[in-house]
C-alpha cells in the first residue's frame, strides 16, 4: 500500500455520494436520510434502496439540513420549509440583480 | 476587569436574565446562522454570538467571565483567596475531558473530536473555476492532544480548483478530514462584478441605447474569454435574453452566456438628438399605454 505524505493531496470533484458516504459526511445515520428523503429534502438518482446515490446539489442540501438542524434545533419539516424558503429567496436575489438590485 | 464583548455580542446588559440570554442567543442563531444569512460577516457573528452562549448559559462561567472577563479561563492559584471572589466552584478549561467537552461543545459543533467538519467551505473567485486554481483553505477542526486535551486547532491545506467546477459542487479531499477521513467542501462563487453565476451558465447585463435596440446589429460584449460580436435583432426588446452556446463555465457540460438587453438612454441628450427624437415622436402612433386604458 502507497504511504500517504502529507503533500500528496488527492482532490476529485465528487458527481455522486452514496447513501453510507452522505451519512458519513453529515455525520448521521441513514434512517436520518431516509427521513429526509421522505419529506422531499433530497432526492436520490435512483429511488432503489441499496443503490441510493446523491449528487452534488443534493448533497449540499442534505449537509446544510444536518447544520441547521444541530444549530437551530429544528425538526426535519422545519429545515425542509427553511431550506425551500432559502432557494425561493436566492432566486429571488437573481431575479432582482438581473434589473440591478439588491435585497 | 471587566469586559462586556460577550453580553454585546448577544446584545444584552449585564444584568440580562439566564431566559433573556437564552431567547438573544436562539434569536442571533437564526438571524445570522450561515447557511441562512449570505452577508459577509454573518458568520463571524453567529459564531460570536456562539462563542458568548457557550460561557453565560454556564452560571460559573458567567460569574468568573463577569469577575474576570476575557481571562475568565486562565488558571488561578486560588481563587477563593481572591477579594473579588463571590464563590463558586474553581474552572480551569484545562481540566475539561473529552467527554466533558463533548457535552458541552455537543450541540453547536457536532458532538466532539471525531467529527468530520461539515463547515468546511471555499469561495473562489469565477476566474479559478474559468481556468482552474490554487487556493489555500484554512479550516478548524477540534484537536486532541497527548494528555487528552481538546483545542480547536487552525489547520491550512493547498487546495487545487479544478477547471469548470460549478456552484455547490463539492470536493473530496482524500484523508485531509479529522483523524484521517476524507474531508468535503462546497464550492462558493464570491460575486462577480460583471458576470451572475447561475450553475453552469453566466448571465451578463448588457446596456444598449435606443437606437441600437431599435435599429439591430453588431455591437461588442464582454465574455469570459475576451470581447466577442454579438447580433442583435432589429426591434429588440428590454430584457430579452441572447444565449452564446458554450460560453459559461468550461468542462465535459459546457454552460452558456446569457446576454440580458438593457436599454439605457445617454446621461444628456444633444440638441441634434432630440431633434431626432421630435421627429420621430411626430411619426409614431404606438401607445405602450393602451391596456392600461389611458
Amino acid at each position: 500500500m502507497k504511504k500517504a505524505t502529507p503533500r500528496d493531496h488527492r482532490t476529485d470533484v465528487v458527481e455522486t455520494l452514496s447513501l453510507s458516504e452522505l451519512t458519513m459526511f453529515c455525520d448521521t445515520n441513514a434512517e436520518w436520510v431516509v427521513t429526509l428523503v421522505e419529506y422531499g429534502v433530497v432526492t436520490p438518482v435512483t429511488r432503489a434502496t441499496p443503490e441510493w446515490e446523491f449528487t452534488a446539489t443534493h448533497i449540499a442540501r442534505a449537509r446544510k439540513a444536518a447544520r441547521l438542524m444541530r444549530d437551530l434545533g429544528l425538526n426535519v419539516a422545519g429545515v425542509a420549509l427553511v431550506l425551500d424558503l432559502i432557494e425561493e429567496r436566492d432566486a429571488l436575489a437573481r431575479k432582482l440583480a438581473t434589473v440591478g438590485l439588491a435585497i | 476587569m471587566t469586559d462586556t464583548a460577550h453580553y454585546q455580542a448577544l446584545g444584552v446588559p449585564k444584568t440580562a436574565s439566564a431566559d433573556d440570554i437564552k431567547r438573544a442567543y436562539r434569536k442571533m442563531a437564526r438571524k445570522y446562522h450561515p447557511d441562512v444569512n449570505p452577508d459577509a460577516e454573518a458568520d463571524a457573528k453567529f459564531k460570536a454570538a456562539g462563542a458568548a452562549y457557550e460561557v453565560l448559559s454556564d452560571p460559573e462561567k458567567r460569574a468568573a467571565y463577569d469577575l474576570y472577563g476575557a481571562d475568565w479561563d486562565q488558571p488561578r492559584p486560588d481563587p477563593s483567596q481572591d477579594p473579588n471572589w463571590q464563590g463558586g466552584a474553581a474552572f480551569d478549561e484545562r481540566d475539561i475531558n473529552p467527554e466533558m467537552f463533548r457535552a458541552f461543545f455537543g450541540d453547536r459543533f457536532g458532538g466532539g473530536a471525531a467529527q468530520p467538519d461539515q463547515h468546511a467551505r471555499v469561495e473562489i473567485a469565477l476566474e479559478d473555476a474559468l481556468a482552474g486554481a490554487k487556493r489555500k483553505l484554512s479550516y478548524q477542526t477540534p484537536q486532541m492532544d497527548n494528555a487528552g486535551h481538546v483545542t480547536l486547532k487552525t489547520r491550512t491545506i493547498d487546495l487545487n480548483i479544478p477547471k469548470g467546477i460549478a456552484p455547490g459542487q463539492q470536493l473530496r479531499l482524500r484523508g485531509q478530514g479529522t483523524g484521517g477521513a476524507d474531508l468535503l467542501i462546497e464550492v462558493t462563487f464570491a460575486p462577480h462584478p460583471i458576470y451572475r453565476i447561475e450553475g453552469r451558465d453566466l448571465y451578463v447585463t448588457l446596456p444598449v441605447t435606443p437606437w441600437e435596440a431599435a435599429l439591430g446589429g453588431k455591437i461588442k460584449m464582454p465574455t469570459p474569454s475576451g470581447a466577442v460580436d454579438l447580433t442583435i435583432p432589429e426591434n429588440a426588446r428590454q430584457g430579452q435574453k441572447l444565449r452564446l452556446r458554450g460560453r459559461g463555465l468550461p468542462g465535459t457540460k459546457k454552460g452558456d452566456l446569457y446576454a440580458v438587453l438593457q436599454i439605457v438612454n445617454p446621461p444628456k441628450l444633444s440638441a441634434k438628438t432630440r431633434e431626432l427624437y421630435q421627429e420621430l415622436a411626430n411619426e409614431q402612433g404606438f401607445n405602450p399605454r393602451a391596456n392600461l386604458g389611458v
